[in-house]
């Protein structure tokens, strides 16, 4: 049965410390800003933003949403777009891949992307000397001139499934396939799974009344999931709940 | 006279009348410093990358995708012009025809030239014909693009062929004759790539479900921006190229086509602008009514920011829509040649603005609810690109107007007694 992996990441436990932004960008070999990248051309896979409730004062509330590939399962914008064929939907995970050796650099699924989570490599990688001993052996470095994405550490799932099935299992253990992020999340603030499966704690937590998803409305099918208690956060993030035309929300 | 002078007279077409080598050579110097310029520019962004641009990971397409997408709307009147002539047997419009192809040429190579530029990895353009996505309304856009620029390439050699040099070759005059036999046939697949390349630019936004500002309903696979861009882009055509032609009369100072011909282009133009402006008018109720907020968005998520605001909407419908077409077709101003040629510039920014909203307005609005406004402006080494093409064009034109036939007579005449 095929999975579908996905998230719920609880805004209440998120305190906005970017270790989830660090530990992504140290699994998947992101290079070092360049001196000239800013908070619009740097690659961020997952992107914690800051939200503010736009209240002065003693009521000034404020919360972060860490922004990542939804991994969109119905629809899928960026697949669909795609000349070459560089994007697709893994069947058996339901994890939008991004083929970065294919890709022209035209930058059409990020202009598709509702969630501007695609990052295009405006610059050559480049790390500091010495630096290059950190890469991680697992996942390519991509070029100057293509897209990336999250694409919840594929790398990881890949030696998940090596390692199944050098012990003679067809299923991968769940414990082998978490994410960089998720790993690194001191707050426990986001939780994975494979959304498919009715009992896996994902699920479950994905059906809470608190969850929503951004802009499900749009019918893409994302499959990262937020949680929040707090009223004035999914007012400001759920375009179901209410539509606000003065926001505030900033990259952290 | 000069070796220079001697040798650019041979060049030109017997008994027409042009400037002398050295007016030419100052008309061309600015434009050749311009298309220098942008060639240093295009070759910043080839060696050092796509951060020579101010484009970003949110405003990922910028000027050159505008640029494209204009470019190829005013180069609609090759493909039009062509389909009049050759399929509908229009032959009054055939005085305007090799301008007409020039023209197309000109905005196509052009465009493919930008797109060029504008992709981050141009070596691979390639991979779209090897690993095509049949669902990608791009893939479209480059198989259509490609092909219809061969096609214009192999409308313009016959012109090239009609050159006084190089009709001396026997080769080139058989070879010329009997290509000239396929014009026709040409014309005919010309029109039918045209067609879908300018309703698949229109489909590149229409198909962005993300986007619902872009994101329109339609037939079959294709949203209604497909078939709006077609309508658009085949009022615009003759618009622009009675522009270029007015343009060209205006720098030589001579008459170029008969009156006739401004009239009938501007009565097409007209007619298809009513026709657009009314489907356009239908398009924008249901977006606004059903389809937008289908997905929860509604007109002041789109027109609330200044200046991207529903002004736009009104100045594209009204004063560059509805009043241009009225110029064009009432008996009254049409038969005046500076209010047709006032209705032509309208239209073209019309549809000028048309692609500027599609293109920037739809990547500057946000889609995330707690998402801000986004700003873009095209750094120098963008603006000189699009320059450098402009020139390009000039150029091109320029040389074919100096050394070609390019206002052949009627038919039956001889080109090189022609009236220019």
């Amino acid at each position: 049965m095929s999975a579908r992996y996905g998230m719920v990441i609880d805004l209440d436990r998120c305190t906005g410390c970017g270790a989830c932004m660090v530990a992504c960008a140290a699994e998947n070999n992101v290079p070092p800003a360049h001196s000239r990248a800013t908070a619009r051309t740097g690659i961020t896979p997952m992107l914690v933003r800051r939200l503010s409730n736009g209240t002065p004062g003693a009521d000034a509330r404020e919360a972060f949403i860490p922004i990542t590939c939804m991994q969109c399962g119905h629809e899928t914008p960026c697949v669909s777009v795609c000349p070459q064929q560089a994007v697709e939907v893994d069947k058996a995970t339901g994890i939008v891949l991004q083929m970065p050796q294919r890709c022209l650099g035209c930058r059409y699924c990020m202009t598709a992307c509702p969630y501007h989570a695609r990052y295009f490599n405006w610059w050559d990688p480049q790390w500091p000397p010495g630096m290059e001993q950190t890469l991680n052996p697992g996942v390519s470095v991509r070029m100057r001139g293509v897209v990336e994405k999250c694409n919840l550490c594929h790398a990881r799932y890949h030696a998940a499934t090596e390692k199944a099935a050098g012990a003679g299992e067809t299923q991968i253990d769940p414990l082998d396939y978490v994410p960089a992020c998720v790993e690194a999340c001191p707050t426990v603030a986001i939780l994975f799974g494979d959304l498919a499966d009715p009992s896996d704690p994902v699920s479950i937590a994905a059906d809470s009344p608190d969850c929503f998803r951004l802009l499900a409305q749009i019918g893409t099918d994302p499959k990262i999931h937020y949680k929040t208690t707090q009223d004035w956060i999914r007012a400001l993030a759920d375009r179901n709940s209410l539509r606000s035309h003065s926001p505030e929300a900033q990259h952290v | 006279m000069s070796e220079i002078a001697l040798l650019d007279r041979r060049w030109i077409t017997r008994g027409v009348q042009r400037a002398s080598a050295g007016r030419f050579a100052l008309w061309l110097a600015p434009w050749f410093v311009l298309l220098f310029l942008g060639a240093y520019a295009a070759g910043l962004c080839f060696f050092y990358g796509l951060n020579q641009t101010n484009m970003d990971n949110r405003f990922a397409f910028g000027l050159w995708i505008f640029a494209d997408l204009s470019i190829i709307a005013m180069g609609a009147g090759a493909f039009f012009t062509g389909f009049l002539v050759y399929i509908l047997k229009q032959q009054d419009l055939k005085p305007v025809l090799n301008s007409a192809v020039v023209v197309g040429f000109i905005c196509y190579s052009g465009a493919v030239a930008v797109l060029m530029v504008d992709v981050g990895q141009p070596l691979r353009a390639w991979f779209t014909f090897w690993y095509p996505n049949t669902h990608s309304m791009l893939t479209e856009v480059t198989f259509c693009i490609s092909c219809y620029l061969l096609v214009l390439i192999l409308e313009y050699i016959p012109l090239l062929l009609k050159n006084r040099q190089l009709r001396k070759i026997p080769a080139f005059l058989v070879f010329e004759h009997q290509f000239h036999k396929l014009v026709p046939g040409l014309a005919g697949v010309g029109a039918f790539l045209s067609f879908f390349h300018q309703g698949s630019l229109g489909g590149l936004y229409g198909v962005l479900r993300g986007r619902p500002f872009a994101y329109r309903q339609g037939l079959a696979i294709w949203p209604s921006t497909f078939f709006l861009f077609i309508l658009s882009a085949l009022a615009v055509g003759p618009s622009f190229l009675m522009l270029v032609v007015a343009t060209a009369e205006k720098v030589t100072g001579k008459q170029l086509v008969q009156n006739s011909v401004y009239r009938k282009l501007g009565f097409i133009s007209g007619v298809l602008l009513a026709l657009y402006v009314a489907a356009k008018a239908i398009d924008t109720y249901i977006w606004l009514n059903i389809t937008s907020p289908a997905v929860g968005f509604g007109p002041r998520d789109f027109y609330s920011y200044w200046p991207l605001s529903s002004l736009f909407l009104f100045i594209a419908t009204v004063p560059l829509g509805l009043l241009p077409a009225i110029l064009m077709i009432v008996p009254v101003t049409a038969r005046k040649r500076g209010c047709l040629l006032c209705g032509a510039v309208l239209a073209s920014g019309g549809v000028l603005l048309n692609r500027f909203v599609m293109t920037v307005q739809t990547l500057a609005l946000p889609t995330l609810s707690f998402d801000s406004f986004l700003k873009y402006t095209p750094s120098w080494q963008e603006v000189a690109t699009f320059g450098g093409v402009i020139a390009y064009g000039v150029i091109v034109y320029s040389l074919s107007y100096r050394y070609l036939p390019l206002f052949a007579a009627r038919k039956g005449a001889d080109p090189n007694a022609s009236q220019d």
